[in-house]
């Protein structure tokens, strides 16, 4: 079940992580004509991507109810704003292209929102690293724990990964001059994920003692290091696959960097959840429950990921149709 | 503190601001659900008779409908945080049956719903018309499904059942029993039903619009001949759903019918057609009604009793005043539908259906109704059950999150603001999209149309 929760928060990243990119991207198009078709790239799957929360939270709710019982009161707010976040970014697919005379509003809008989004899923998960406090199973802590220099600082990380990510989707996904940007920007995209990667990486062992030691410790340290080796090397990779224009390859090493730091993330805290003081086992669901979900899951996740899979080829065709939002 | 800012705790501002937050939300999905359905018979139509006509109504309900679908998602996901966020109390303790229920409608309604619509949505260019007919099929049934694991979850809290309860939490014991609770197939028949009434209803008023106006006229009378296929077979099926419903309150939930009634007393129950329930004294001012007919109508007999407010805790009685009225509109509205349904039958035998004027007038004003009575509905069922979150087992006061009031009023202030302008916007584009009306869209064969957006066309004005 635990797998599930963090297949579902990992699934949710990337694909929303790039179609959140996109938006944050959406100031930086030329014009018009690209703001649309970076729109038109996500169109038909952001709803699908976005279900992956709703998903993440459903099974983190009926695996470990303890942990989100406790985990959402306390980022209470950050959560209600990514909320608005989303919403005010969802609605506005549909409304940009009804709006008549054409203003800038939905597209400030779609940015907006996502930017919030981002930034409040960022400080959410730099909230939950750095530790909640439990008093008998409920959050105990102050309305304002979760508002740190750490957590602002992985708010501010998630934008630069998502921004990546959104980036190697739309070298991936679009042509033109828009293409052509999207290559341009990503040296300076990657360099500034892999600072914002380094810089949580050391500040996160400072930050904790107990997460210092699963590191560093010998021998346990070695075992570790293959983590920012292959980081490095997928950064590097990424920036090579920028040599064949439209290249999937980008995107995939950038889906590559976000598992890693994921991993990264587990191997600090296992099995903490939510650091420091409930872990899996604590926070888990009786048998009974669990017994009732999993088959399912079992089954309908990879009937679900098929259908994505083949909604993503139908769709696959870069927007020459300029299918979109315009209907 | 003054009693009146007393009032507004940290549990009160959460109830607010989840009854604000999904009083928006029920719109939106039960509209889809309505639509959805609505655009398979439509799809039907044109892929059997090749008419323009209908392929003209297809691309404009799949406009709205995709309005209300996006307005509805992001309402929903804001409600599955909410749980937790402002509720983690229930969460921690009802976590085990519930979260399996939404992860379920997640797993088996959202993401089949989300993976269709894109073809639904944008895929004419890129599919077959066979492939493009399953994916709007699949997203009406997505709708359905959504609708069972919802209905399923929300009648567990009202009729709790398969459970067993230790050290305060909640454990399944018996899946079947869970789903299938006493108040579930027909709280989830009575929603559906609804759900297609109220959407009948509003394209029964559009139509009527358009027909009032001499516009689209050869597209205005099948829909509302459609419109008129779903109300008038429903309408009654829905009051007798109602009826059933009404059994169960009364056999579960028996403070909540009472309030309903506003019966203090226990003994044999009329009919009260207007009262104003007053909490602190127990009693009704200004009652207007009719004996007995109270306890034929819930009992089924003139002279059984029915249970009173009085018989009840005072801490465990829920707010008179409002679920009586709230009951009496959603009722009230039921059988108005049923009236106009006869009358539609009567104008249709007599042939004078899309000529009597003063009927098409009606229609236009009655087109929301459906949807007042989803809330009215909505606002009996949840506002009846208090002082309970989960029936008899769970106040709502030991549910709430320890999040502090000030946090609330902060977040409830932002939802307030943000919802004004989104639903605000998303309104008022529905209203612009249904003035412009089932306007020319160029058929998938047509040639393309250079970089214009190819259905930007049914944004364009009216020629």
């Amino acid at each position: 079940m635990a797998f599930s929760v963090a297949f579902a928060v990992g699934m949710y990243v990337v694909l929303d992580g790039f179609d959140l990119g996109v938006g944050i991207l959406f100031p930086f198009a030329d014009d018009h004509a690209q703001r649309d078709q970076m729109m038109n790239s996500i169109a038909p799957f952001w709803d699908g991507n976005e279900t992956w929360l709703v998903f993440g939270g459903a099974v983190l709710l009926s695996a470990f109810p303890a942990a989100f019982a406790v985990i959402l009161p306390a980022v209470y707010l950050p959560i209600i704003v990514m909320l608005l976040g989303l919403m005010v970014r969802g609605v506005a697919f549909e409304f940009r292209f009804k709006h008549h005379p054409r203003t800038r509003i939905w597209d400030i809008a779609f940015t907006a929102g996502s930017m919030t989004a981002t930034f409040a899923q960022g400080v959410v998960l730099g909230a939950f690293v750095q530790g909640i406090a439990v008093d008998k199973g409920q959050y105990a802590g102050g309305a304002w724990d979760w508002l740190t220099p750490f957590s602002v600082v992985t708010g501010l990380a998630l934008l630069c990964g998502y921004a990546l990510l959104g980036n190697t989707w739309l070298f991936w996904r679009s042509h033109g001059k828009l293409q052509q940007k999207a290559k341009t920007w990503m040296p300076v995209l990657l360099v500034a994920m892999l600072s914002a990667i380094g810089a949580i990486s050391i500040w996160t062992p400072l930050m904790s003692p107990a997460i210092a030691s699963r590191w560093f410790d010998f021998p346990r340290a070695f075992a570790f290091t293959p983590v920012p080796v292959l980081t490095l090397a997928c950064a590097w990779g990424a920036y090579k696959g920028l040599r064949k224009t439209a290249s999937p390859v980008p995107f995939t090493l950038c889906i590559g960097l976000f598992f890693l730091g994921y991993s990264g993330l587990a191997i600090s805290i296992f099995p903490q959840l939510p650091p420091p003081s409930m872990t899996l086992f604590d926070a888990a669901a009786s048998p009974e429950s669990q017994r009732f979900l999993l088959p399912g899951i079992v089954i309908l996740v990879p009937l679900i990921l098929a259908h994505t899979w083949y909604n993503y080829r139908v769709f696959h065709v870069k927007g020459e149709h300029d299918e979109g939002y315009g209907h | 503190m003054t009693p009146v800012l007393e009032l507004f705790d940290a549990t009160m501002l959460s109830r607010i601001q989840f009854g604000f937050t999904i009083t928006f939300h029920i719109l939106f999905p039960a509209l889809s659900i309505g639509l959805a359905g609505f655009l398979v018979v439509l799809e039907i139509l044109w892929l059997r008779t090749a008419e323009e006509r209908y392929w003209r109504l297809l691309r404009f309900w799949t406009t709205v409908f995709a309005l209300s679908f996006g307005m509805g998602v992001v309402s929903g996901i804001v409600l599955a945080y909410q749980f937790g966020t402002n509720w983690s109390g229930l969460m921690a303790k009802a976590g085990q049956i519930v979260g399996p229920l939404f992860s379920y409608e997640t797993l088996t309604a959202f993401f089949l719903e989300a993976s269709f619509l894109g073809v639904l949505l944008f895929g004419w260019k890129r599919v077959s018309r066979r492939m493009h007919f399953i994916s709007t099929l699949m997203v009406a049934l997505g709708t359905c499904i959504s609708a069972f694991w919802i209905m399923a979850a929300n009648s567990w809290l009202q009729t709790p059942a398969g459970h067993v309860v230790r050290d305060g939490v909640f454990y399944p014991a018996d899946w079947w029993a869970i789903i299938f609770n006493p108040s579930f197939l027909v709280r989830y028949a009575h929603m559906l039903m609804a759900a297609y009434l109220a959407t009948a209803f509003v394209v029964a008023g559009v139509a009527a619009g358009y027909l009032l106006k001499g516009r689209f006229v050869p597209m205005a009378k099948p829909m509302l001949a459609l419109a008129l296929v779903m109300i008038v077979p429903l309408a009654p099926l829905q009051i007798i759903a109602g009826d059933i419903a009404g059994l169960i309150v009364r056999d579960h939930q028996p403070a909540k019918l009472a309030a309903m009634e506003a019966q203090w007393e226990t003994g044999v129950m009329p009919l009260r057609l207007f009262a104003i329930p007053d909490q602190s004294q127990t009693r009704n001012h200004f009652e207007i009604a009719v004996p007995k007919l109270g306890s034929l109508i819930t009992q089924h007999s003139l002279e059984t009793p029915v249970k009173g407010l009085l018989e009840f805790a005072a801490a465990d009685r829920p707010n008179a005043l409002i679920v009586f009225w709230t009951f009496r509109v959603m009722a009230g509205i039921g059988f108005l539908m049923l009236l106009i349904a006869l009358i539609a039958m009567l104008l249709v035998a007599r042939k004078r259906l899309y000529s009597s004027r003063w009927f098409l007038r009606l229609l236009t004003l009655a087109s929301p109704l459906g949807f007042v009575a989803i809330i009215a509905g909505w606002y009996t069922a949840e506002i009846g059950r208090q002082p309970y979150v989960i029936y008899g087992a769970l106040r709502t006061a030991d549910a709430v999150s320890p999040v502090s009031a000030g946090h609330v009023a902060l977040s409830l202030s932002l939802f307030l603001i943000v919802y004004a302008a989104v639903f605000g916007a998303g309104f008022w584009y529905l209203w612009r999209t249904i003035n412009t009306g089932p306007v020319e869209v160029a058929l998938p064969e047509a040639p393309n149309l250079g970089n214009r957006p190819m259905a930007g066309l049914s944004t364009m004005s009216a020629k």
